[in-house]
């Protein structure tokens, strides 16, 4: 987190900015290895960054929420504000993208932040992570196609260029619950839960590691969500579900929380469904 | 490298380092009302608006911005004196250091909400902390004011 | 009562500087100077250390870079940074740069550069060696430690409070009444409790900052982000060895201060490098080093000993505190009494005895200073919960237990110097804010499904008016061509509204409009000596000065009409903002007498005035949490908070209003979510905005402020203070409401939803 412990001020220092007016050209900046794509910057002016390049998406069109019949095709410099106050989404998501979203620092920081630069990051402790992961969702990377989120998730930062989110418009239901010690803290857990093409999810994050996806692989939520499904499924999560320690919570903290969203948030989802 | 900025309707261009932020950029060009209360996208103290959207401009590069239109409460004094003279009957502006961000995201709210609800003036306005007045005073003053403007509306039919 | 029914006294105006603030006109610190130097610091990465070698000659290299200075450049004579009437409580235990390094952020070296680029990279240029020593992390463990904060032997103290660098101790005191130990014996129920708090920061909005120049005769000139104009010019004075009278300090308008500016936190560096330099210079704290290398408030740890008798008579509180200053002793001694003495005596009413007794130490971590509520804030939380626990097992209803102990106007306080509570509603305050708050429904806790609770605490507060017997205020008060006047002060308005209420009270002793009183401050070189703002002292000290200067500039303005009627100055009086004579009818307007004072005349036509009180009086209030306290979760929310302020007269009912929803705001925060945590090496972890979580408008819950007047005979229109007193009610109150959901006492601050879902039942 933000240091800079000598005195001056958290900097980003670049020498140069660049606003590729193409995506390949986009990613042969990006190759080299001082330079650096720099997103909404919000979360990047809280630490201290040198680089060479500054290469800035902003030309690429990628700014636009596009929703067909089949999905939403959510560009890499679309702001969280965008997706917040996006009916579409509101509808498909059940409000769950909102609910996501709004605790999100304020609404001067989410104008600024950016899809992109929060799915790349794959920030711990995102609320973006965990609600897409909810969903049948892909990212499109440049070179590397597209990948579902998930696997996303997992991988290790490389040199590609993320150039949109795709969200299948598949027949589903959404929730979404967090916890924060302060309205607009960055959260101690977050939780998603979904019924998605038919399959049971429920997403864990701000473990603080990385969002992870559960499925229901005992059938345990076979006959629908009641209270003693929803509490079994609860105590699955607290098995299932590794977390630790960090200004944000402890991990006796986190370990107590998993069950209590988990169990809330499939609550929620049966009164979405 | 050169960075041209409508900054409140009129045109500035200057040759600025690349990695310069829109906060030093305005305040270099005379916007002093800009405000930096922190360095980690907290406080909202250096709300701008940029392209009539809210940002916060001590993270925001002013490359970013180029070619773009920027308002700085230098530039929205009108707008701003129809409603800050509610918060100055509460008292709430209190040192001031975070007033002009607090007045440029209202402006914004209420461009966006003309007739927002408490709930909904607090939540878009989280993202401006105060450490003096305890946001009572700030809620009461805009209150007063949409109250008011009810009123005239009242009168006027 | 009767009271005058006053014109500008007691009426809501708007502050003197509202819409300019508003509007965002320049009118802070780094918008109204001139290009300056960019002064940086390098800072410490050890909690404690010698700088075994520095070597600048690379960052003086760096283009851009005018100057850098090491503790090998400055004086070796020890000062303090205290913001206090001299001679000070704090010791004089600083050097501009010391090669002993006290605490991760103590100041390694200067750097001056043309720019703010050219400076961060001179900061990493710098080549130090250090000899790391062990360092004092545990504040229990500090007194009589084998390692010292202080060894050196240039430490001094220029007054006995206990101070002993070779104990690491900053100072003690202690106070007692009756035999306390005989009355416990005698009691029917004894607590002992021990409390924690931390060392919270004010996190004004604007951090510390500082411009300096040498002015047209060669004079140092200062313009700070400070209270206590005065107070900084005897700092720098006593630290760069330059006499005072070579020293201009004065403030622009202040982004907030809470008593973080009543230290001179950053003034010496810029001050220094311009001596040096004899250039402008500038320093501006980054919010990291506004938040680990400020002066936050001391943390402490309180055990309290409290008896009782079945009935709910208390008849006995023991205060004992702890008090951590950090690695410099700014403020410690004076904070560290106000623990006991503003704690206890808010139960005068059955108390048989008493015994307070505290030391300071001094440790490797951030300096503490003053932050509004200063060791009463502490105190009170440790006090008042421990009487909300003594209702829970006595089973009695904690308002009814209060007005059974409280203290009421009219009582000699002897915990509180034997002062008499002459103006005292604390007992209309707690029963107003009972009834505005709905106390008796909201009191009962209320399951509200899905593992919520409703409940609801209670916590009483005093502070004082002023530093009695010592700090003084004063004010010059001019009449202008035009009739109109200047005030001209040496307080400092950080927000509070002090230009604005001083100057209706000239208006209301004047007879004339708010308007026509211009305010000026604060300025060494034109401000008649005041000790500045803090102590909660402005409204109630400097009020004083107002009423006497007013009183003799009336004599004066008559004295000049007598000139211009050729009569007696016994035959006029000053009524209605002109000079009459009644005998005759004859009257004088203000500008006639103006305009008679710049001719051929030898009595200025202004007056100046200082006071100081023997007294201190307290304001008093009461506040009332009602909350929902998740308890799968852990998250407590405020869902309102009520309070009724007793502080004399309002003199702006406004703006003490915005103060008191101002200070329970910050309660709020330093009970529910702002914490200050270490890592193993000492340094702070919650060093930003993104992590040091200040409340939002989100997290204050509805906040229902109102008052219950007193009249004050020693202050100004019946007048206390109101700055401090309303920070303190929520810790207590919110901490009751908490262990009315939970069934747990919190003794700890903050109290963190992790730290509700781990916590035990007590047996």
């Amino acid at each position: 987190m933000p240091t800079s412990s000598n005195g001056a001020r958290n900097i980003i220092t670049f020498q140069k900015y660049e606003r590729p007016q193409t995506l390949d050209e986009a990613w042969e900046l990006n190759q080299k290895k001082r330079n650096r794509i720099v997103a909404g910057t919000m979360w990047m002016k809280m630490g201290t960054h040198s680089f060479g390049t500054a290469i800035d998406l902003c030309d690429l069109g990628l700014n636009q929420i596009e929703e067909t019949d089949e999905e939403f095709r959510i560009g890499a410099m679309v702001t969280l504000r965008q997706m917040e106050k996006h009916p579409g989404l509101a509808a498909y998501s059940c409000g769950a993208v909102e609910a996501a979203f709004k605790d999100i620092v304020g609404v001067q920081f989410r104008n600024g932040a950016t899809l992109g630069g929060s799915l790349w990051r794959r920030m711990g402790f995102s609320d973006i992570l965990t609600v897409f992961l909810a969903m049948d969702s892909y990212v499109e990377l440049y070179k590397g196609g597209i990948v579902p989120l998930e696997e996303f998730a997992r991988m290790p930062y490389d040199k590609d260029v993320l150039v949109r989110l795709v969200v299948k418009k598949q027949p589903g239901a959404f929730s979404y619950q967090a916890v924060r010690k302060q309205r607009t803290d960055i959260p101690s857990l977050n939780c998603a839960a979904a019924q998605v093409a038919g399959e049971w999810r429920v997403v864990v994050g701000s473990r603080p590691a990385r969002a992870v996806v559960l499925r229901d692989e005992q059938g345990l939520l076979a006959g629908g969500i009641t209270e003693e499904s929803a509490a079994a499924f609860a105590d699955y999560a607290a098995g299932a579900v590794t977390v630790s320690g960090n200004m944000w919570g402890s991990v006796e903290y986190r370990r107590a929380l998993v069950p209590v969203l988990t169990r809330r948030a499939l609550l929620a989802l049966k009164e979405v469904q | 490298m050169e960075i041209k900025i409508k900054l409140n309707g009129t045109m500035v261009s200057d040759d600025v380092p690349a990695d310069t932020l829109l906060i030093d950029f305005v305040r270099a060009h005379g916007c002093l009302s800009v405000k930096r209360g922190c360095e980690t996208s907290s406080c909202g103290l250096c709300t701008v608006l940029m392209d009539d959207e809210p940002v916060l401009s001590c993270s925001t590069l002013a490359a970013r911005a180029n070619g773009r239109s920027v308002h700085t409460l230098e530039g929205l004094q009108e707008e701003a004196s129809e409603f800050v003279g509610f918060i100055a009957d509460q008292g709430a502006e209190q040192c001031g250091f975070c007033n002009p961000g607090f007045v440029m995201n209202t402006i914004a709210l209420l461009r966006e909400n003309p007739d927002p609800s408490d709930g909904e003036i607090l939540a878009y306005l989280s993202g401006n902390l105060c450490r003096c007045s305890g946001y009572e005073g700030q809620l009461r003053g805009i209150r007063a004011f949409l109250n008011s403007r009810h009123e005239e509306g009242a009168n006027h039919e | 009562m009767n009271r005058p029914e006053y014109q500008s006294v007691g009426k809501s105006v708007r502050k003197k500087d509202a819409m300019q603030q508003l509007l965002g006109k320049p009118l802070y610190t780094e918008d109204i100077v001139r290009d300056a130097l960019v002064v940086k610091l390098l800072r410490s990465p050890h909690a404690n250390a010698i700088v075994e070698t520095i070597d600048t000659s690379k960052a003086k290299k760096v283009a851009g870079v005018v100057d850098v200075f090491t503790w090998e450049d400055v004086p070796n004579e020890r000062f303090s940074n205290a913001g206090q009437t001299y001679p000070e409580t704090s010791p004089y235990d600083r050097l501009i740069i010391d090669r002993h390094v006290r605490f991760v952020g103590d100041v390694v070296a200067i750097v001056a550069a043309e720019n703010e680029a050219a400076a961060n990279k001179a900061l990493e240029r710098i080549k130090v060696t250090y000899d790391v020593l062990e360092p004092v992390l545990d504040f229990r463990t500090a007194k009589d430690n084998p390692v010292l904060v202080h060894p050196e032997d240039n430490w001094r103290m220029l007054c006995d409070l206990g101070g002993d660098n070779t104990r690491n101790l900053v100072g003690t005191t202690a106070d007692e009444g009756g035999d306390i130990e005989a009355v416990l014996a005698d009691c029917d129920v004894v607590l002992e409790r021990t409390y924690h708090t931390k060392a919270y920061n004010q996190a004004m909005m604007e951090t510390f900052r500082t411009y300096t120049e040498l002015d047209r005769y060669g004079r140092l000139h200062v313009i700070s982000s400070t209270q206590v104009v005065f107070h900084v010019r005897r700092i720098l004075s006593n630290a760069l060895g330059i006499p005072k009278g070579r020293i201009r300090v004065e403030k622009p308008r202040i982004g907030g201060g809470f008593g973080a500016k009543q230290t001179a936190v950053c003034e010496v560096y810029p001050a220094f490098v311009t001596m040096k330099t004899g250039r402008a210079a500038m320093c501006v704290y980054t919010r990291e080093e506004s938040q680990t290398c400020g002066s936050p408030r001391h943390e402490m740890e309180i055990t309290v000993r409290l008896g009782a008798n079945n009935d709910g008579r208390i008849r006995a509180l023991g205060v004992t505190t702890l008090s951590n200053s950090g690695a410099y002793g700014e403020h410690g001694w004076a904070t560290v009494g106000l623990t006991g003495h503003k704690s206890i005596p808010l139960y005068t009413g059955s108390l048989e005895a008493f015994k307070f007794t505290a030391n300071v130490v001094y440790t490797n971590m951030q300096p503490s200073g003053a932050y509004r509520g200063f060791g009463a804030t502490q105190g009170q939380f440790a006090v008042e919960t421990t009487v909300n626990e003594l209702a829970e097992k006595l089973g009695r209803d904690p308002v009814e237990l209060r007005e059974q102990n409280m203290v009421r106007e009219g009582m000699e306080m002897p915990a509180y110097f034997g002062e008499i509570a002459n103006a005292c509603a604390l007992d209309r305050c707690l029963k107003h804010c009972a009834d505005m708050f709905d106390w008796k429904a909201k009191y009962p806790v209320r399951d509200m499904g899905n593992g919520k609770v409703r409940a609801a605490g209670v916590g009483m507060s005093m502070q004082g008016s002023g530093i009695s017997g010592i700090d003084v205020g004063s004010v010059t008060i001019k009449l202008n061509d035009d009739g109109t006047y200047m005030l001209i002060i040496g307080a400092a308005d950080m927000g509070t509204g002090c230009d604005t209420i001083l100057a209706q009270m000239v208006a209301e002793h004047m007879d004339c409009s708010v308007d026509d009183v211009s305010v000026f401050g604060a300025d060494t070189d034109a401000s008649p000596y005041d000790s500045g703002s803090y102590a909660s002292s402005t409204t109630y000290v400097t009020g004083m000065a107002v009423q006497k200067a007013c009183t003799q500039l009336k004599e004066r303005l008559c004295a000049i009409a007598a000139e211009a009627l050729e009569c007696d100055a016994n035959e006029l009086s000053f009524e209605d903002g002109r000079v009459v004579r009644e005998a005759t009818g004859e009257e004088m307007s203000l500008v006639d007498v103006a305009t008679k004072s710049q001719v051929s005349n030898c009595l200025a036509p202004e007056a100046t005035a200082m006071h100081s009180s023997p007294v201190s009086p307290p304001p008093f209030m009461v506040g009332m949490a009602e909350i929902e306290l998740d308890r799968e979760t852990g998250v407590v929310e405020v869902l309102n908070y009520a309070s009724v302020v007793d502080c004399g007269i309002p003199i702006n009912p406004a703006l003490a209003r915005i103060q008191a929803e101002g200070g329970i705001v910050q309660g709020i925060g330093h009970t529910l979510m702002e914490d200050v945590t270490r890592t193993p090496k000492g340094r702070i972890r919650e060093s930003n905005l993104f992590t040091y979580r200040l409340p939002t408008r989100l997290d204050t819950g509805h906040i229902h402020v109102e008052f219950e007047n007193s009249y004050e005979p020693t202050g100004p229109f019946g007048a206390k203070s109101i700055g401090e007193i309303v920070i303190n009610t929520p810790a207590p109150a919110i901490t009751q409401a908490i262990y009315r959901a939970t069934g747990v006492w919190h003794r700890e601050l903050p109290i963190l939803p992790e730290h509700i879902v781990l916590a035990k039942p007590e047996e």
